[in-house]
Order: structure tokens, then sequence, then C-alpha cells
């Protein structure tokens, strides 16, 4: 209630700072490559494309449903686009939005059986559907090369600037996944967005008044399956080949822990949890000795979350923002 | 003119036949009631009216069509909306969001536009439209006050008022409604009254699946007894409230 009267009074001044504050991130982000070690600007880069994994995997968890697909389908989004690009020639920013619509149109194919289950079971049976996809890419050499995946995938061409240089990459991708959280947002804040929270909560009443909840979760999927393709795209161009192994549950499993750790009820709130624990990974690794127990203090810190943060990072980030608002209006 | 019509119903589950044979009509513009004790099957007929449960044998026409083995929001959609008798509301969305929601059926809205947002000249019209329809039902149940408090807030009256305002944005010819004055005290119960008094002058036809008899005897035109699953007695709550067969059915066991 408060923020919306706030809001009003100040409409003037808050969509100043608002701008103020989006410009100093947005410095922030295109100077921060500079500061690094190359190792480092790698890892950023796939912080950034990561950015858009959790944050499309959330459009999928505001319907209420969790699934531990998301990852095949950015894999069905790096597939398409590795294989478009590498044994057809297509350019690089053609594969990009095809291999969102390849991710989509696997979706979709899965929406009919999927969403006839929900809840623990949609979790598993979307497990198996995306276990079966990957066993397709291991079994099936001659298109998907098995194992070892596809090798040699070119770099994206525009006027001459090297892409393999980590920060012009770093560019690109900021400005593609830049665009399509933008996107995701306008979708969250619109009444589709606000229907999707709503099946959530009640998917029952929601039917009473006439909304279809299961073509607005297939929707959902669909939609967060498209941008996970893109993001796909983004991650193996990067690293010039890929493998069945990327996909598989483990980096799922760490997506989950992002969402979970940073919280999902706001929009940056994944985002917060995949920076603050892959940070923390990289200051764990600096450490000798700490490398075999990653995994558990992984698994440490989600056990913590749940228990003494349940709505994740985010409500920790809430206080100081809340309270540098009101210092910025006085009230 | 007979509004919803429930031919012959029977809803059988693995063996157990919660109602058999059951035949309504309601008419148009009336409040009606469906009374009957503990496992009479009121509810299995409202999930069925809904489209929650599919009837075993049996037809449910509604405004002239046949709606038998529709989906709910297909139902919804075509004006027979239903409110639950479980404090059902989306939780932490406010008031005015619950009744945006509410206006999806006059304001839905594709992907497509909802991304362009106001640079779509269709979305931003369905905003509108949206919008005032959820300010004119606010005010209508005298919840505007409470506009942007979270739904789970509210107190029980409130919640309760809110539930029946998002039905009456979806624009509803029928409004189904199950146990609206459960766990409610006398003030809130007549409060609710008057509510739905007032819905039903704005052209609504009501169907209420109740307990609380009192409240249904005063505010009903007419009731319909269920007991056992089969139609025990119909008529006006005078008449109803003298039948033996209905007496002996709540007192239970006492026939002859």
């Amino acid at each position: 209630m408060n923020t919306t009267q706030t809001t009003n009074v100040n409409s003037n001044s808050s969509i100043l700072y608002r701008w103020l504050a989006i410009i100093v991130v947005l410095a922030a982000l295109l100077s921060l490559p500079y500061g690094l070690r190359y190792q480092h600007q790698d890892l950023l880069i796939f912080l950034v494309i990561n950015f858009l994994v959790v944050v499309s995997y959330r459009l999928m968890t505001l319907t209420g449903e969790w699934s531990l697909i998301h990852l095949v389908i950015v894999g069905v989004g790096a597939y398409s686009s590795a294989m478009l690009t590498k044994f057809l020639g297509l350019s690089f920013w053609l594969a990009l939005p095809i291999g969102g619509l390849g991710g989509a149109m696997v979706a979709a194919m899965l929406c009919y059986p999927l969403f006839r289950t929900s809840q623990f079971y949609f979790l598993i049976g979307s497990f198996a559907a995306g276990e079966s996809i990957r066993l397709l890419w291991i079994y099936d050499i001659g298109t998907f090369g098995g194992t070892s995946g596809i090798h040699g995938l070119p770099l994206p061409e525009l006027f001459g600037i090297d892409f393999g240089e980590a920060i012009n990459y770093y560019y690109l991708v900021l400005v593609v996944v830049g665009i399509c959280l933008a996107l995701l947002y306008r979708l969250e804040k619109s009444r589709v967005g606000l229907t999707l929270r709503a099946i959530h909560w009640q998917p029952k009443l929601a039917e009473s008044i006439g909304v279809n909840a299961w073509g607005y979760r297939s929707a959902a999927f669909i939609v967060a399956s498209f941008f996970a393709g893109v993001a796909g795209v983004l991650k193996v161009h990067y690293l010039g080949n890929l493998n069945p192994h990327q996909f598989d549950i483990t980096p799922m499993v760490f997506v989950l822990i992002w969402v979970i750790v940073g919280g999902y009820r706001t929009f940056y709130g994944p985002i917060l949890g995949a920076v603050v624990l892959v940070v923390f990974d990289e200051v764990l690794r600096s450490f000798q000795g700490f490398e075999d127990i990653r995994p558990a203090i992984y698994g440490f810190i989600l056990i913590l979350s749940i228990l003494y943060l349940p709505d994740g990072l985010e409500s920790l980030a809430k206080k100081p923002i809340d309270y540098v608002y009101k210092w910025l209006f006085n009230k | 003119m007979k509004i919803l019509e429930v031919n012959n119903l029977t809803k059988q589950f693995s063996g157990l036949t919660a109602l058999n044979d059951v035949s309504i009509s309601v008419e148009e513009g009336e409040i009606r009631g469906l009374i009957g004790p503990n496992g009479a099957g009121k509810s299995t007929l409202f999930k069925n009216i809904a489209g929650f449960q599919d009837p075993t044998i049996g037809e449910i026409v509604f405004d002239g069509q046949n709606i038998t083995g529709k989906k709910p929001h297909d139902i919804a959609s075509m004006g027979a909306v239903s409110t639950f008798q479980e404090c059902t509301l989306f939780e932490d969305l406010t008031v005015l969001e619950h009744l945006l929601v509410g206006c999806h059926i006059r304001a839905k809205a594709n992907i497509f536009e909802s991304i362009l947002g106001g640079f779509s000249n269709k979305y931003t019209k369905k905003q509108v439209q949206a919008m005032d329809r959820a300010l004119e039902v606010m005010d209508f149940v005298g919840l505007s006050e409470r506009q942007d408090q979270q739904a789970s807030a509210l107190p029980l009256g409130s919640q309760r008022a809110l539930s029946i305002a998002i039905a009456v944005c979806a624009n509803p010819k029928v409004l189904l409604m199950d146990e609206p004055f459960a766990g409610m005290n006398i003030e809130e119960t007549m409060q609710m009254v008057k509510l739905t008094r007032k819905i039903r002058d704005t052209g609504v036809t009501i169907l209420i699946v109740e307990h609380d008899m009192k409240a249904v005897m005063e505010l009903c035109e007419s009731l319909s007894v269920l007991n056992f699953g089969t139609l025990l007695a119909e008529g006006l709550p005078g008449e109803i409230r003298q039948n033996e067969e209905v007496i002996n059915a709540y007192l239970g066991g006492l026939k002859k």
C-alpha cells in the first residue's frame, strides 16, 4: 500500500531516481569486465547468460509448477543452433531466435502429457522427459554426436568485431540478455503475469472465473522455454562445443538452488541468488583443498536458506532497499 | 424462463451413488437454495454444474445449451460462475488485483499484447476496461477502502465478499455459491444476505448450496432439499419448513 502511495506522490523524482539507478547499474555492468582477469571474464559471461536461465525458469514457477527439464531445454536451443550453424552454415544471428523457437517447440510438444500431472508428479514427469531427450543426444551419434557432442561451433560475425575476445562477447550477451529480461519483466507485470500468479495460488478459483489454467501453464512453459533456448545458443557459441553432459541433472540442481536461495517471489531474486552463489563458489575455489567438498557446502547453504531464509536472499535485500527508498523520499 | 436445468443427473464414485436421478430447474432471476443434511450430495451436484466433475448419467442445460462434460473455464465463460466455500483467494494479491483477475473473460490479453503493454492499443483498452469494471464492482461490494490490502489480511466477512466480487466481475448470468455463510457470525451473515440480494437485483440468478438454515430461509425464494443423493422436496421456504419428510431427514431416522 505504501509503495503505491509514495510513487504517486513523488512520481517525478521517483522516475528520475529509477533512471539514475538504471544508469549506475548499466555503467557498472559495462565497465565490470575491465577489472577482471581472463578466467573471471569467462565466468562473468556465463553468469549473465545464467541470469536468463534462472529468470525464465522463474516464469514457470510463477504458475506454481517446478520442473527439472529447464536445462535440457537450454540444451535443445544449443543443439538446434549448433547443428544449424555447423552443418547448414546458417548465421549465428538467425540461429539465435531459431534456437529459442526450438526450445519452445519441444516444450509445446511436452505440454499435453506433462500438464496432465501437477506438483510432485509434474516434477518427476519433467525430469523423465528431459532425460529421454538427453539420452537421444547420447545415443544418436550420427546427428547429435553422441557423448562427445559437437565441436568447432562458429562465433558470431558482425562488422568484423572479434567475438572470440571475451569483452566483446560479454557485450553481445549483455545486449541479448538485457532485451530478453526486459521482455520477461514486462510480461510478468502485465495481465498475463497477474493471471499466472492467480493460477499459482488457486487454480480452481481461477478456472471458475473463466481462466484456462492448462492453457496458461502451457503458455508460461513455452515462453520460458523460448528464452531458455536463447540462453543455450549464447552459451555454446562462446564455448565452441557442446555435449549432453552440460545439460544433465547436476547443473539443473544448481539452477534450482540459485532460484530457491535467491528467492522466487520477485523478479530479481533468482538473479541475486545466481550472483551471490557463483561469486561464493569462486571464492571457495581459490582456497586450496576445498574443491572436493564444494557440493557439500552448496547443500549446506541450501538447507540453511530454507530454514532461516524461506523467502530467499531477496528478503534480506528488501530491507536495505526499502531503507534507501525511505531515506531518499524522507518518508 | 428456465436458465439452468439439471435433468436426471446421476453421479457414481466407484460403486457409491452420490446423486441418484436428480432433476432441478432454476428460473431466471430467482434465488434458489439447495439444502440437505451432511452427505446429501449438495456439493457433488454443485461441482457437476460448475464442471469440476462430470456426471455419470444425465445432462445439465444452461441458458439453452448443454454444458454436460464441459470444462469449468468454458462454463464460466458462458456465464455460470461459481464461488467456493473453503476461503479460496489468491493470497498475496491485493484486493484490486483479485478483481482484475476476475475480469479475465472480458479482458483476455495474449502474450504478445502483454509484452507490448502500453504500446498496444488493444492491450491498453482491455486494461482500462478491466480497471473500470474492477473499481465498479469494488464499490458495489463496499471494498473500495481496502483496495491495496492483501487478501490474506482481510477479515473473514470481507474475504467472503471479495470472493463473491471476483465472480461478479466475470459478469455471471448464474452465480453458484457454495456455502457462503459457513463460519460467519450473525452480523456478517446479514451483510452477506444483503449483498446476495443486491447482486440478484442486478439481474443475476443465484443458486446457493448452504448449511445455515436460518440464512437460507430468510434469503431464498425457493428451496430444493436433497437427502441421500435424491431430491426430497421442493418448494417455498414456508412449505419446506412444514414438510414432514424434510424434518425427519434433518432430525435423522425418525421414519415411520
